[in-house]
């Protein structure tokens, strides 16, 4: 039973680092730690796929030796390049957010949701 | 030709983002055609899908020559041709209508609007021609991207709204990457068609459950389902002008296909509806929102954040349709994301024509505009008629179907609910027609000098509001010959 929990340890950093992502998406009042939260939740998604595609003893899918082609001796290329994309996309969207925020700062000189919300943007 | 119809209908968009925004920003007067002439191209090529489908049955292509399932596929039915049909056409009559909006909100730098716009096309009708989970995931995130930077665009209060959307929609995107995670390595496949051979086998999984749990999530997000709708009221309302008629017709539309194609492509037929409670979770937060979307349009008095209640309340009537789970159901939401692009698309013309017009946002300062703008207030007034859902119009008979798709299942409740949200809708659409027509303009107001906007803008408005008349009349083949044949027994 413990081995059990133990043995999977991957899956449950994923739980607890999707729990600290929404934790600062949603609680949080400063924009920078939303965007903090939102890279952390995400985080978690590319841990579940690279845990989720580990394979003991293979190696990466390069065919060296002519005569290796068990495919055993490989471990699945695709879960990581579907991972690399959404860092790609992860990387966009936080070019895109912070250019967001360099805007919503020169308008309102501070980045606090709430304090953003109460006074108008001075442009 | 034809067996590249799929490709095609992304291409131009795709291309036309890069040479929209490089040409817009040498000749500034270039961005407004090149763009028209990307969505037209897209949607000639989505009508000859709509024409080939109809007449041959779905086409499939591998991009890039690499075969399915371990390529990517591109797949054109009769639901993804006709979703498609509709987006590319609306958004080019809309876009039609934006210039003279853009020139004056956009300021001097067209070509970053229209390359942003033809992205967020590229990435909508992406969704709807894909036949592979990932590609999904990747043009939900390419809409979206494109979305943000489109209301962002509004500055001021639109900058936080913008802001507030992208975190929840990203997190909508990445919930909806973990779900399709938990099929993966359920399945060991992508692509929709395969998945949906494999699953069969461990539909006892609970990871299968979880998957398709997390999907339904992450598309609920970016469908505006109550209650993950709170980022979309801001977010239209904010906006830019020609931005919000842009995507408030297709944009929430467009997620309500993906949950469909969920149903009808990748879960087996009638997993979702017995073995999970998502059919079901769907229906009722559909019907919920139908009612609550349309009390809390009531209670508002700007006329584009009554326009976007209405568009929860709408899309819930679709999510409704969705979680029916039968043929007649899906038929009838098909229906619905067509007739409500349109009207909604006419509405929201008809509401930015008198802004144009008068700068006027408020329902209270509209009062006697039916006298000083009467063709803009007649695309207002026959959409709203359709939206209410009164024969002969579009909107009666979505609405039509939706009852009979309810009462077919034993569902009397289904018809209640549509019943109260058009009389819901009526309360609304009244309030803002009375002031419209029945009360005489005040002295002196912007309402009083106004006239109805240039050519350009009106004849878009009108060609949608008439086409809810005729897509009305035309709904029986629309539905017998596209619809039902489209989403199979």
């Amino acid at each position: 039973m413990l081995d059990e929990l133990l043995g999977r340890y991957p899956y449950w950093a994923t739980a607890v680092l999707m729990v600290i992502g929404l934790y600062g998406m949603l609680l949080k009042r400063s924009l920078i730690k939303k965007l903090i939260g939102l890279n952390v939740f995400q985080g978690a998604v590319i841990l579940f796929f690279i845990a989720g595609s580990v394979k003991a003893g293979a190696t990466v899918p390069v065919l060296i030796d002519e005569g290796a082609t068990d495919p055993a001796l490989y471990v699945n290329p695709l879960p990581h390049v579907l991972m690399l994309t959404a860092i790609v996309v992860s990387a966009a969207t936080n070019g895109l957010a912070l250019a967001l925020m360099i805007r919503i700062f020169d308008g309102h000189r501070t980045l606090d949701e709430r304090e953003i919300l109460e006074r108008p943007a001075r442009t | 030709m034809t067996p590249h119809l799929p490709i095609l209908i992304i291409l131009p968009l795709l291309l036309g983002a890069f040479v929209v925004t490089l040409c817009g920003l040498w000749r500034p007067r270039s961005a407004f055609p090149l763009a028209i002439l990307a969505v037209g191209a897209s949607a000639a090529a989505s009508i000859a899908s709509l024409v080939e489908t109809a007449r041959a049955g779905a086409v499939r292509y591998a991009l890039g020559g690499w075969a399915p399932p371990v390529g990517i596929e591109y797949v054109v039915d009769g639901v993804s041709a006709f979703v498609a049909t509709v987006v590319a056409a609306v958004a080019l009559l809309v876009l039609t209508a934006t210039r003279r909006m853009a020139d004056r909100e956009m300021g001097d730098r067209p070509g970053l609007f229209y390359g942003a716009v033809l992205m967020m096309l590229t990435g909508l009708l992406g969704i709807v021609v894909t036949g592979d989970l990932f590609n999904v995931f990747v043009f939900l995130e390419i809409s979206s991207l494109a979305t943000y930077a489109l209301i962002f665009m509004g500055g001021g209060r639109a900058m936080i709204a913008a802001f507030r959307y992208l975190i929840v929609g990203t997190l909508g995107g990445a919930l909806y990457l973990l779900g399709v995670g938990y099929l993966y390595f359920s399945t060991g496949t992508l692509n929709m068609a395969d998945t949906a051979a494999r699953l069969p086998e461990i539909l006892d999984s609970p990871a299968v459950l979880a998957g398709a749990a997390l999907i339904f999530a992450g598309l609920g997000v970016k469908t505006a389902l109550v209650p993950l709708h709170w980022w979309l009221p801001d977010a239209y309302n904010y906006a830019p002008s020609p931005v919000t008629a842009l995507m408030a017709p297709i944009a929430t539309k467009v997620a309500a296909y993906a949950m469909l194609r969920m149903f009808l492509t990748v879960f087996p037929a009638g997993y979702l509806a017995e073995a999970t409670p998502v059919a079901t979770v769907l229906l009722v937060v559909g019907l919920g929102g139908a009612v609550a979307g349309g009390a809390a349009a009531f209670a508002q008095s700007d006329l584009r954040r009554i326009l976007a209640y209405s568009s929860i309340a709408q899309v819930g009537l679709i999510a409704a349709g969705i979680g029916l789970a039968s043929p007649l159901a899906a038929a009838a939401a098909l229906f619905h994301v067509m007739t409500h692009a349109v009207m909604k698309a006419a509405l929201f013309l008809a509401a930015y024509s008198v802004r144009y017009r008068t700068g006027e946002v408020d329902i209270d300062r509209m009062a006697g505009l039916g006298r000083a703008m009467p063709w803009t207030m007649l695309a207002f007034t026959v959409a709203a008629v359709s939206m209410v859902g009164v024969p002969p119009t579009a909107g009666f008979f979505s609405k039509l179907y939706l009852a009979q798709a309810g009462l077919a299942e034993g569902l009397w409740g289904v018809a209640l609910v549509v019943l109260v949200s058009g009389l819901l809708t009526a309360a609304y659409m009244v309030r803002i027609l009375e002031r419209v027509y029945l009360r005489d303009a005040p002295d002196g107001g912007s309402a009083a000098e106004a006239a109805d906007p240039p050519a350009d803008m009106l004849a878009p408005a009108l060609v949608l509001a008439s086409a809810t008349l005729v897509l009305g009349l035309a709904n029986v083949p629309i539905v017998t010959r596209l619809l039902v044949p489209a989403v199979g027994p």
